[in-house]
């Protein structure tokens, strides 16, 4: 049972990152829009190069 | 639950001043950030076709739209109006409305539901490791083994709760203190109680903890409870979208200089200047100057009524063609305005506070829940004769089982999904009792101008004109800013029809536009001015030279209002129609739409008393109305919707807006609501069952934390997929 060990303080630390990831992008407004971010996923204009980062993104 | 108490003032007048504040405090704003409301956004094809064009908008630094809000957010420099974007859109085919930035950004709010969010992210993660170690603990593992887990699962829980069951505690406290009984102070005994015999438990390595438990309620309560919050901010920013930026003001002459004041400083004897397109603030009288005025929002006529010298006008009129002095008759608390927002918190005052059915099986509830687990430990304890501990734990397991999980999710995940597909039909819930109230609705009562109608009129009998006359009526008509004017421009505009140059253009205030054509004389306006014969219906007569021709306008009918009209019949509903307007018209739209019962010539407090007559017969009435002259009917009414064109006085006293132009969604609403309380119903009924399956096996001591967390789980499950399945 040694591996419990390990693995107890693997799976805390995973859950504290998965917690970290959903903060840090509740913080990022990555939840104000979900209707239109899975609709413009169709949209074409940013294609080969990411948006500009404008007001609207940072948090 | 933690009830926000949000009602805007039903009085134009108060919510000025922190407006015009605001309004000060962006002008000396560098940009602008200007917010739009664009109901008819849908796909991807809009957001790109959208953003791209405001993108080459002159000023405008960028632009997004929020899909879900259906909002657009402009980043712009200073200069560039909400107007011109509104203008910009509707070349584009979309419908839109300015909405207030000030209001709108990061408010209390919206800070109290991110945190809320948090939280419900914080226990949903710290709920997902417990479970993976409850499940070890469930599957066999005992001794050492066991009691590490449990202790990792308390080391997590505890933080856990102290983060995430504050708004329970806070609300608990809260309710304490005044007195009161609410869903909050059982769940957080069960809470502080259950995590505090698991540590205790775990720490003599006792069988059961129920820290998986604990999380899990919170999680599923908070889920609830964010659900609820949404519902509630959409409709609260609804309520404040919709105030509209109008600032009431008002330009004082005195002794020739003109000064622009407040209206609330306004003194009766003062000297006001109305220019075309302002709103009257003040009731007074003519003092210089003539012009026309649309008062389709005090009384509901549709046409406009001549003015001059003498003629006494009111706050909320709108001056149309000619500069008006005015001289102040009654100003602030005694003006006609502030008279109809009397009428409205009358009405309010006198309405009793709605008991949701959520408020009423709480009640129900609440008790029983410290009750049995009370019971259960005392009967333990004298059947166990005084095992303190076994007695504790079983009167825990049942607290934790009792607590209504089901329940916080069973109102607000239907009522989340319902508000969330008429959101998409274009109609925004502002109250969140709204959805209840119309479920209970068997007469609507509809408003004629503005409502039914467009309150827009429409040339009727452009064909019989020739090409040419077409054409100098289309450059008279560009002088004027005129209802009748406009309304000719945009007909003919759509059929191609080029101006005719026209020289000496000039317009004459509550009479007509005048200029030069091809050497003859040309006036187009009111039929004594240009030479013509009056005819029966709307019409603005032109004359070339000697030659008159009328063009005849009508009102047209908002789209969907027939269809509406014809489904609401067939839910068996019954429709009135009550109206400021001259009985002729009004009978003639009652007639044409096949409404029974109509009311012609109605003044705002017989709309009321007819209302509350219809209610005291028993009825529940649904009023749809957008005047000033509605606010009191909005109020008095059981549950009120208005369209977004409507007075901002008039939103914010009814329960529900309109988005769109489209009346249809009115009838969808009251259909949805029926289902959506037969969900509500089903749901409450569904947690009521699973409680009284499992407290019977919690009181018999046979529960443990499997099954506590089996039921929760399985049972808030159940009930979210059921408010899903709403059509």
């Amino acid at each position: 049972m040694e591996v419990l060990a390990i693995l107890i303080p693997v799976s805390l630390f995973l859950g504290f990152l998965g917690l970290a990831a959903f903060l840090w992008s509740l913080r990022k407004g990555q939840y104000d829009d979900p209707a239109g971010d899975s609709q413009r996923i169709l949209d074409t204009r940013y294609d080969d190069k990411p948006k500009p980062v404008d007001e609207d993104q940072r948090g | 639950m933690n009830q926000v108490a949000f009602r805007p003032s039903a009085c134009p007048a108060c919510d000025a001043a922190p407006a015009a504040e605001a309004l000060a405090g962006r002008a000396a704003l560098p940009d602008a950030k200007i917010l739009v409301s664009v109901p008819a956004v849908h796909c991807a094809g809009c957001i790109s076709t959208i953003e791209r064009d405001l993108a080459k908008m002159q000023g405008v630094n960028s632009a997004r739209l929020n899909l879900t809000l259906k909002r657009l957010s402009v980043d712009a420099k200073a200069g560039v109006e909400a107007r011109d974007v509104i203008a910009r859109l509707d070349r584009l085919g979309f419908e839109a409305h300015e909405l207030d930035a000030g209001t709108l950004s990061m408010t209390e709010t919206e800070k109290q539901g991110r945190e809320l969010l948090m939280m419900v992210g914080v226990s949903g993660f710290a709920m997902m490791n417990i479970m993976l170690l409850s499940v070890a603990v469930w599957a066999g593992a005992d001794g050492a083994t066991r009691d590490m887990f449990h202790l990792i699962s308390g080391i997590i829980a505890v933080p856990t709760v102290a983060f995430a069951g504050r708004p329970f505690f806070r609300n608990a406290w809260k309710a304490l203190r005044a007195g009161r009984m609410d869903m909050d102070g059982p769940i957080s005994v069960a809470i502080l109680l259950t995590l505090f015999i698991s540590t205790y438990e775990t720490l003599l390595s006792g069988e059961h903890a129920y820290f998986e438990a604990v999380v899990m309620l919170i999680f599923f309560l908070l889920v609830g409870r964010y659900l609820e919050f949404r519902a509630r901010s959409v409709a609260r920013s609804a309520a404040q979208e919709l105030a509209a930026l109008e600032v009431p003001r008002a330009t004082r002459l005195a002794g020739g200089v003109e000064t622009v004041v407040s209206v609330a400083d306004l003194a009766v004897g003062d000297t006001v200047l109305v220019r075309p397109g302002g709103r009257v603030p003040v009731d007074g009288l003519i003092t210089q100057g003539q012009s026309e005025l649309d008062r389709a929002l005090l009384t509901g006529e549709t046409l406009p009524v001549f003015a001059n010298e003498g003629t006494p006008v009111s706050a909320g009129e709108v001056n149309l063609t000619g500069p008006l002095q005015i001289r102040v008759t009654a100003a602030g608390k005694d003006s006609s305005l502030h008279r109809m927002a009397d009428l409205v918190a009358n009405a309010e005052s006198a309405k009793m506070r709605y008991t949701t059915i959520a408020e009423k099986a709480a009640a129900a509830y609440a008790p029983t829940i410290p009750v049995l687990s009370l019971g259960a430990f005392f009967v333990w304890f004298w059947i166990s004769g005084g095992d303190l501990r076994l007695s504790l734990n079983i009167a825990v397991a049942a607290l934790i089982i009792t607590c209504p999980c089901a329940l916080g999710l069973a109102v607000p995940a239907v009522v989340t999904a319902a508000s969330g597909k008429l959101f998409r039909k274009g109609l925004l819930i502002k109250d969140g009792t709204a959805l209840e109230r119309l479920a209970e609705v068997d007469t609507v009562v509809f408003d004629k101008t503005g409502t039914l109608t467009m309150g827009v009129p429409a040339p009727t009998n452009l064909d019989r004109h020739s090409r040419d006359d077409l054409s100098v009526a289309l450059g008279l008509a560009q002088a004027s800013s005129h209802p009748l004017a406009l309304a000719l421009v945009k007909a003919l505009s759509v059929r191609d029809v080029t101006p005719a140059q026209i020289s000496d253009l000039s317009e004459v205030p509550g009479y007509g536009v005048e200029g030069q054509w091809q050497g003859h004389s040309v006036r187009l306006g009111r039929a004594d001015w240009v030479g013509a014969q009056e005819g029966a219906v709307t019409a603005a007569y032109l004359a070339i030279g000697p030659r008159t021709q009328s063009f005849t306008f009508a009102d047209q009918l908002r789209p969907g209002a027939e269809s509406v009209v014809r489904r609401l019949q067939a839910q068996g509903k019954a429709l009135w129609l009550i109206s400021g307007d001259v009985p002729a018209v009004v009978g003639d739209l009652a007639q044409r739409l096949g409404i029974e019962h109509w009311q012609a010539s109605a003044l705002p407090a017989e709309k009321a008393a007819k209302i509350a007559e219809l209610q005291a017969e028993g009825r529940h009435v649904l009023m749809v109305g957008d005047g000033l002259n509605d606010t009191a009917a909005l109020s008095t009414a059981h549950v009120s919707i208005s369209p977004a064109s409507a007075l901002d006085a008039a939103r914010a006293t009814s329960d529900m807006v309109l988005l769109s132009n489209d009346l249809s969604p009115v009838a969808d609403a009251v259909r949805l609501s029926g289902t959506a309380m037969k969900r509500i119903r089903e749901n409450l009924w569904q947690s009521g069952i699973y409680n009284a399956i499992f407290v019977p096996i919690a009181l018999f001591g046979f529960a443990t934390p499997l099954w506590a967390a089996a039921i929760m789980s399985v049972s808030s499950i159940s009930v979210t997929l059921n408010a899903l399945r709403l059509k």
